[in-house]
């Protein structure tokens, strides 16, 4: 990825997230009060600041975006109100729209049908997955 | 009309970087009455201020008009250039085209365009500008400290080396403050009692000190060098003159179960008490929201011991009516509330302290007698966690924006004595940033590291659970990037400080202006530290902004020397800019001395000639101009347009705004 589209990038990921790293004192506090940091690879001041470098990448491909509980601790304690929660929400929905990076093919959905399963949350599914 | 003198400055590049200084002189010159106009790099300069006047003499000017900085900073120069060349001072108008003009737009030509506007308003402005005289009022020659700490202290204690008489008001039974809560200062760890209680002697046996204990500042009229002050003395229900201080009342009566404010809440103390040992003055002072017999009428023990005969139920608050010419506020601080900072569990558990109870934890005279102990089981304490910036640096609204300024230092403090005292304790000290700027403060804070090995760590405490005796705490270290529990026995928080709660009514008392954070406003952030913009109040400690002892005791004194300064003078030159009514015009209809904030209107009813050889009696408005601040309220409320404000009248602020518009 360019520097440039790197920048772009974390751009976007503020933009969603609504969240400004430029605020953050980088007291930790976020860390600190995290309940799933065991289960993280970057921890919630990491999100922070490497949104703030612009290197979104590192966090997409990261474990962390899914072992995050989003319990919202760190928003919540955050004495600056980063929200550090909402940008790894953000990151997360930046890999979800990625173009070409199909999960699920059309003719793979009939067989997963649930019957149970709403019918909009199928179309949703697909939106979200077939772009 | 008027010979009008223009002088366009460039302010270096201030002004002359967006505004064509020469293009502005030239288009000014053809204005009406304008007979020289110039340009210069500095007119607040000597070569500038010699320029103005020898144009003045030069071309027999009637009025000047200066297009620079704003007249705030430069006002006084001028006139008094105006004046040295034999000009009335109040013939200069100030065209504000830096602050107003040159430092807000980036386009040179709007920016030539505008300072022109501007110009031509001040021109249109002088041609109505009448001459004025200054006149004079008398000083006081008394000053007033509002709060008896350190800075209050310090202050009254240099005003009266001076030769001057001073007042201390003080609203707690004591003076002292917070510094005698304090256990030891840093960075020398001399005990802050040991160097305060002396001040505090000298105070009380100063010919030229009054003490004002248990006292509130009421109200406040009148102005600089005149103000009018009432003070509530407080009924403490023992007489101050007979009570000797021994103490035996303290110790009989029954009401045992009084929260220490002085020891925080710690311990407790009787229903009559004396703050501390070396309490100034040391009498005994009764709570009224303890008292048995104030409250019931049944008890009396105190006045059945008091051999001296000093207490007396029947005491009512009484007012004290005093004039000063000075004033000086030195309101202080509290640390904040920490209710709403549940993740440090500072509600549920008595082993998190703030910062200031640990000191009396720490104290010998403190509950504990200076063994450091836990308050829940009174064990001793082996680990010990201290967080810092706790609400300070914070921009939720429970917490406070600013930095602290003191946490950094006090905090190495007790972490160095806890281990100095006690080595087999584990300190940790969570940081965000080390700001250690003072004089050996840094070298204190890295003995405390390498000395002490005291651990400090960069990050901060996220919570803190009480579990089984302990104190669960989970915090962030991220130099290694992890995640540390730490089995606590105390976890001490450094609070943030705030202004103390009296601070913003008596602002309003005293017209003095504060910030966003209730911290009183200096005349000037850097040249004018000590002074509040409202003439004759000065500021005094950390009511100003955070600041540690050295720092309040240096600004004590700064601000000491101003009242002396003021106080030296017999009379004031006062502003001649004015209301004045034209009895005339005036109905007497009182909407003028309603609004006035100052007091400075009275009516009175005055002989008026009438038709036909008759005599009338009308009520008319008159304006003490010795008390009047020129603020031009009462112009704006009078109805009938008989109220005017000299220098600034009706017609002259029309005429700048015709110049404006066309």
């Amino acid at each position: 990825m360019t520097d440039t589209n790197a920048r772009q990038l974390a751009a976007e990921v503020i933009r969603i997230s609504g969240a400004d790293p430029k605020k953050c004192m980088k007291c930790g506090k976020c860390t600190a009060t995290c309940p799933a940091f065991e289960e993280m690879d970057y921890h919630p001041h990491q999100f922070v600041d490497l949104v703030d470098k612009g290197q979104v990448e590192k966090l997409m491909n990261a474990k962390g975006i899914w072992t995050c509980l989003s319990c919202f601790a760190c928003l919540e304690r955050c004495p600056r109100m980063v929200e550090p929660a909402r940008l790894i929400e953000a990151v997360r929905v930046a890999v979800i729209r990625q173009q070409g990076m199909n999960h699920l093919k059309p003719q793979d959905i009939p067989e997963l049908l649930d019957e149970n399963l709403p019918q909009q949350a199928i179309t949703s599914a697909f939106r979200k997955y077939a772009k | 009309m008027q010979r009008i003198g223009v002088f366009v400055c460039w302010c270096g590049t201030n002004i002359a970087a967006t505004v064509d200084v020469e293009a502005v002189a030239e288009a000014l010159s053809h204005e009406p009455g304008v007979v020289y106009s110039t340009n210069y790099q500095y007119m607040c300069s000597q070569a500038g201020q010699d320029m103005i006047r020898d144009a003045i003499r030069e071309y027999q000017l009637g009025g000047i008009v200066i297009c620079s900085c704003s007249p705030r900073m430069h006002e006084t120069t001028f006139r008094k250039t105006a004046e040295r060349a034999g000009l009335n001072p109040y013939m200069v108008e100030i065209a504000n085209i830096r602050e107003q003009c040159s430092w807000i737009h980036k386009d040179k030509a709007t920016g030539t365009e505008k300072a022109i506007i501007l110009g031509r308003a001040a021109i249109a402005k002088v041609h109505l500008n009448a001459p004025l005289i200054a006149g004079e009022s008398p000083v006081t020659k008394r000053a007033l400290v509002i709060g008896g700490g350190i800075a209050g202290i310090q202050t009254a204690l240099d005003i009266a080396d001076a030769g001057f008489p001073v007042d201390i008001v003080e609203k707690k039974p004591t003076i002292g403050g917070k510094m005698a809560q304090i256990d030891k200062t840093f960075p020398t760890l001399d005990c802050a009692a040991c160097i305060l209680t002396p001040k505090m002697v000298d105070a009380a046996q100063n010919e030229n000190i009054r003490i004002l204990s248990y006292s509130e500042v009421e109200s406040v009229k009148g102005f600089v060098g005149n103000f009018h002050v009432t003070i509530r003395r407080k009924a403490r229900y023992v007489k101050e003159d007979v009570c000797t201080g021994c103490g035996l009342c303290t110790e009989k009566c029954p009401q045992k179960k009084v929260p220490n404010e002085f020891n925080l809440g710690l311990d407790n103390r009787r229903a009559i008490y004396i703050p501390f040992a070396q309490a100034v003055p040391k009498v005994a002072t009764i709570d009224p929201g303890y008292c048995t017999m104030l409250k019931t009428g049944k008890c009396g023990v105190c006045a059945k011991v008091c051999t001296a005969g000093a207490i007396d139920y029947k005491q009512q608050d009484t007012f004290l009516e005093e004039e000063y010419g000075a004033i000086v506020v030195a309101t202080g601080f509290n640390p904040i509330k920490l209710d709403r900072y549940e993740e440090y569990a500072y509600a549920q558990s008595p082993d998190v302290v703030t910062s200031l109870e640990f000191e009396r934890l720490m104290n010998a005279a403190g509950p504990t007698g200076g063994t450091l102990l836990r308050p829940s089981d009174g064990q001793h304490p082996h680990t010990l966690v201290f967080v810092q910036c706790v609400g300070s640096r914070e921009t939720r609204d429970c917490g406070k924006p600013y930095c602290s300024k003191i946490c950094c230092m006090y905090t190495a403090k007790h972490a160095m004595l806890c281990r100095e005292k006690y080595p087999d304790t584990e300190v940790y000290v969570f940081y965000i940033d080390v700001r250690t700027p003072g004089k050996n403060f840094d070298e204190f804070y890295r003995r405390a590291v390498e000395e002490y090995g005291v651990h400090y760590i960069k990050g901060m405490v996220g919570k803190v659970i009480p579990e089984g005796g302990k104190l669960k705490v989970q915090a962030a270290d991220l130099l290694s990037n992890e995640q540390l529990h730490i089995d606590a026995d105390m976890v001490i928080l450094a609070a943030a400080i705030e202004p103390d709660e009296s601070a913003r009514s008596l602002a309003t008392m005293l017209t003095a202006s504060m910030d966003t954070n209730d911290f009183f406003t200096e005349a000037h952030p850097k040249l004018r530290p000590v002074e509040s913009p409202t003439a004759g109040i000065f500021l005094s400690g950390v009511c100003q902004g955070p600041k540690d002892i050295p720092e309040t005791v240096a600004q004590a004194g700064a601000a000491a020397s101003k009242v002396i300064g003021l106080l030296v003078k017999d009379k004031l030159t006062c502003n001649p800019c004015v209301a004045e009514a034209d009895e005339l015009m005036c109905n007497g209809c009182s909407s003028c001395e309603k609004v006035c904030p100052y007091g400075a209107i009275t009516y009175q009813d005055k002989e008026f000639r009438g038709p036909n050889r008759t005599t009338l009696l009308r009520r008319v408005a008159q304006v003490n101009p010795a008390v009047c601040q020129g603020c031009g309220a009462c112009t704006v409320a009078c109805p009938s347009g008989a109220m005017d404000l000299k220098g600034f009248s009706t017609s002259q602020i029309m005429a700048e705004v015709d110049a404006i518009c066309k």
